[in-house]
């Protein structure tokens, strides 16, 4: 009974038709027809059109002189620069608010997560609230608001010093900087074998540890590491220049300087995405079992390795893959920068597209770009989250 | 009787409000630490909520003229008073104002009953398959005697739900095919699905907003042109499909493998199979999902600014540069948010309380 139905229907394995059948070869060849014809016409219209306008499908205009005025800039750059060279700028425009922005909003979403999960119920109301509503409040609104803001701090001359060395005025920000140096090299290298060795120490601490089940603490020659080697550095003469900014004439110089539509973006992307992060941050590590809490009590082990060797390492495969798709939205948020004037990716292409016309070639430039960075950014987090998976499972 | 009565007064009942607010300051003063918290918290209320209050209530002109404001020193709400309508309806003709505002009642009521989980069902979908149509047709006009109004004077808050409804509307049977494309067994069908939904995912609004406002008009033969609003709702119909989709994905895989067995060994076809076993369950169980990718979709429908439509934030924001009420941002930005805030808020209270309606039932 049993073999003759088997034999008769043949057995599902999934939810639409197995590729064998007749059917499913059917729909799938219709599907190719369709899209195929479908993109056929639109290059078609799309070239009438373009020929309409006197326009030619092609990269070349990207040699061309650009003539946009763009304010700031990582490289060096002026008007007379081709297309290729202002989408670059824009591009690197994108990656610095970016980047800046998911180191700032990882700190502000786990220093506010914990707060809410603070045991002090005022805290945790204010944080509470001032979540819901960041969260519940249109970013484009966020931004303009504090772009509002900023334009109405006082002038360069009136600027308030919350900090020494920092200005904040109608200008934008002036913090202190570093100057580029040999003297700055050599002290950062120190500092990062410094911290290489520490890993190095660690490591071989772990595996010491794993084989004998003697633990000991690399604390103090890690920061000996550290701390020593770039202190090593300053006894031989390697100190690196700080450039105070300082108020000449109309405005500051020396030191660095934020402008008020990367300060004002800055600021409405960390604001809002470490609100969202905070929750991510809360409900990962509530998501960690109670009685995870009071086993490792119960092993005797101090409150920061509790949460350091048991509850974090569990917390962190359910924060993981949400907080990436934070970070991608951030930075696919950034290109809201062209609502109040940062000149990043989307901005600049946009003022190429209305100045060539090349709609179709700018528009894919920097979708693919996007794509890029958002593929490069899934594959790391995978990567990480593969590691985070795996240390579960031992 | 008499022994019931008993026993429900001798049920614990829940701690008074008085015994709650002594276990607060308990808790606020709990250990040197708590305490340090406490004081800074209460600090930081005490520099921000006296000045606020003073410039929001105490000082603010409620009725008046922006001189009037000024020399009040405070908020300034007469401004948005008097913007007030202009928000909500835009550049619409003054005299035809009662269409919008009926296609708002429409849209609210039609809202409300989708809330209620008793409605929902069949007649739910055939109540929106009449109504979107027919509040399309009484904003533009040109039938039924009335007068036809073109979709550049539309604006404010109604285009901000147009938007957002007709966005999902129409993303959201394109999001069901997309999700049962993804899990297709078919590659070709697997690998366009995928496509698609990676793209836009990978992708800004802005980008997509951008190609649909700049690249769809040439894509499309010579002498057609396609409404600027048009251009809008597809682009944020493609977004809202990508997004929705992926939830629905979510739902398609929590399903036991037992559903889709116990439905091919009755003998179902495969959309008689999804129509009537996988897709309501699949849906329901991820309805809290779909509410909150919806406040975020929602919340998006502000940057339609890039391309110069006038939603309810751009409304407002273009009321500011009214010469008779210049200098009042802050009063308008802080109305905006709010009205933002409060729709956002409902819906993710709702979501949440949904969220513990459902879990039991699936369980």
């Amino acid at each position: 009974m049993n073999s003759t139905t088997s034999s008769a229907i043949p057995p599902s394995r999934g939810i639409i038709p197995l590729p064998g059948s007749s059917r499913g070869l059917w729909i799938q060849a219709s599907l190719l027809v369709a899209v195929i014809g479908l993109g056929w016409w639109f290059w078609s219209n799309a070239q009438a059109n373009m020929a309409a306008r006197g326009l030619q499908f092609g990269f070349g205009f990207l040699d061309r002189s650009a003539g946009i005025p763009i304010g700031e800039h990582l490289i060096a750059y002026t008007p007379a620069d081709t297309y290729r060279r202002a989408l670059t700028v824009g591009l690197l425009n994108t990656l610095r608010v970016a980047i800046v922005g998911i180191a700032l909003c990882t700190v502000f979403g786990i220093l506010l997560g914990l707060a809410r999960l603070s045991s002090n119920p005022l805290l945790r109301g204010l944080v509470g609230g001032y979540i819901e509503v960041i969260r519940n409040t249109p970013l484009v609104l966020q931004l303009v608001f504090w772009h509002a803001v900023l334009l109405q701090l006082p002038s360069v001359r009136q600027a308030l010093n919350p900090l020494p060395g920092v200005f904040l005025s109608q200008r934008g920000m002036k913090i202190p900087g570093l100057m580029a140096d040999t003297a700055l090299l050599v002290f950062l290298l120190a500092a990062l074998i410094g911290a290489i060795g520490w890993w190095l120490l660690l490591r071989r601490e772990r595996a010491r540890q794993i084989a004998t089940g003697d633990r000991r603490s690399t604390l103090f020659p890690g920061i000996a590491m550290l701390l020593g080697l770039p202190g090593l550095a300053l006894a031989f003469g390697f100190v690196p220049v700080v450039e105070w900014p300082e108020l000449t004439g109309f405005n500051f110089e020396g030191g660095l300087a934020l402008s008020p539509e990367f300060f004002a973006l800055l600021v409405g992307l960390v604001v809002y995405t470490s609100a969202f992060i905070a929750e991510i941050v809360r409900s990962g590590i509530q998501s960690v079992h109670k009685g995870q809490w009071e086993a490792a009590r119960a092993l005797g082990l101090p409150p920061g390795r509790i949460m350091r060797l048991v509850i974090l390492p569990q917390a962190l495969r359910v924060i993981i893959p949400p907080l990436t798709s934070q970070y991608l939205n951030l930075t696919k948020n950034s290109s809201l920068a062209i609502v109040i004037g940062y000149p990043d990716l989307v901005s600049v292409a946009n003022t190429s597209i209305n100045q060539t016309g090349q709609a179709i070639e700018v528009i894919t430039i920097f979708m693919a770009v996007y794509l890029i960075i958002s593929l490069i950014t899934s594959a790391l987090m995978n990567w990480y989250n593969a590691k985070v998976a795996l240390l579960k499972e031992r | 009787m008499q022994a019931t009565t008993t026993l429900a007064q001798a049920a614990p009942r829940g701690p008074s409000f008085q015994e709650r607010m002594q276990a607060f300051i308990k808790a606020c003063f709990a250990g040197p630490l708590n305490t340090l918290i406490t004081l800074a918290c209460l600090a930081v209320l005490y520099f921000a909520v006296p000045p606020f209050w003073s410039w929001a209530v105490t000082n603010a002109t409620w009725d008046g003229n922006a001189q009037a404001c000024r020399a009040a020193g405070g908020a300034c709400w007469a401004f948005v008073r008097e913007k007030f309508w202009f928000s909500i309806f835009g550049l619409y003709p003054f005299e035809e104002r009662w269409r919008p505002a009926t296609m708002i009642v429409i849209l609210v009521a039609m809202v409300l009953l989708s809330t209620i989980r008793r409605f929902w069902g069949r007649k739910l979908l055939i109540g929106w398959a009449i109504a979107a149509p027919a509040m399309w047709l009484l904003m533009q006009g040109g039938v039924f005697g009335l007068s036809y109004v073109q979709t550049r004077q539309w604006g404010g808050l109604t285009i901000t739900g147009i938007i957002a409804v007709y966005g999902l509307a129409l993303g959201y049977p394109l999001a069901i095919l997309l999700a049962l494309g993804r899990r297709s067994e078919m590659k070709l069908v697997r690998w366009f699905s995928t496509a698609i939904i990676e793209c836009v995912r990978g992708v800004p609004l802005i980008s997509l907003l951008f190609m649909a406002a700049i690249m769809l008009p040439l894509f499309m033969p010579q002498g057609i042109t396609i409404d600027r609003l048009m251009r809008v709702l597809v682009a944020y119909t493609l977004f809202t499909a990508a997004y929705m989709a992926e939830v629905v994905r979510g739902g398609l895989q929590a399903m036991p493998r037992g559903q889709y067995e116990a439905a091919d060994a009755i003998g179902l076809s495969f959309w008689q199979k999804m129509r009537l076993i996988i897709l309501p369950q699949a849906l329901t169980i991820t309805i809290p999902s779909q509410v909150n990718t919806f406040i975020g979709l929602f919340k998006d429908t502000t940057l339609v600014v890039v391309i110069g439509v006038f939603d309810f934030f751009t409304t407002l924001r273009a009321a500011l540069g009214d010469p008779n009420w210049l200098g009042f941002p802050t009063e308008a930005y802080l109305f905006a948010a709010s009205v933002y805030f409060v729709l956002c808020f409902a819906m993710s209270r709702y979501s949440q309380s949904l969220e513990k309606t459902l879990r039991p039932e699936t369980r």
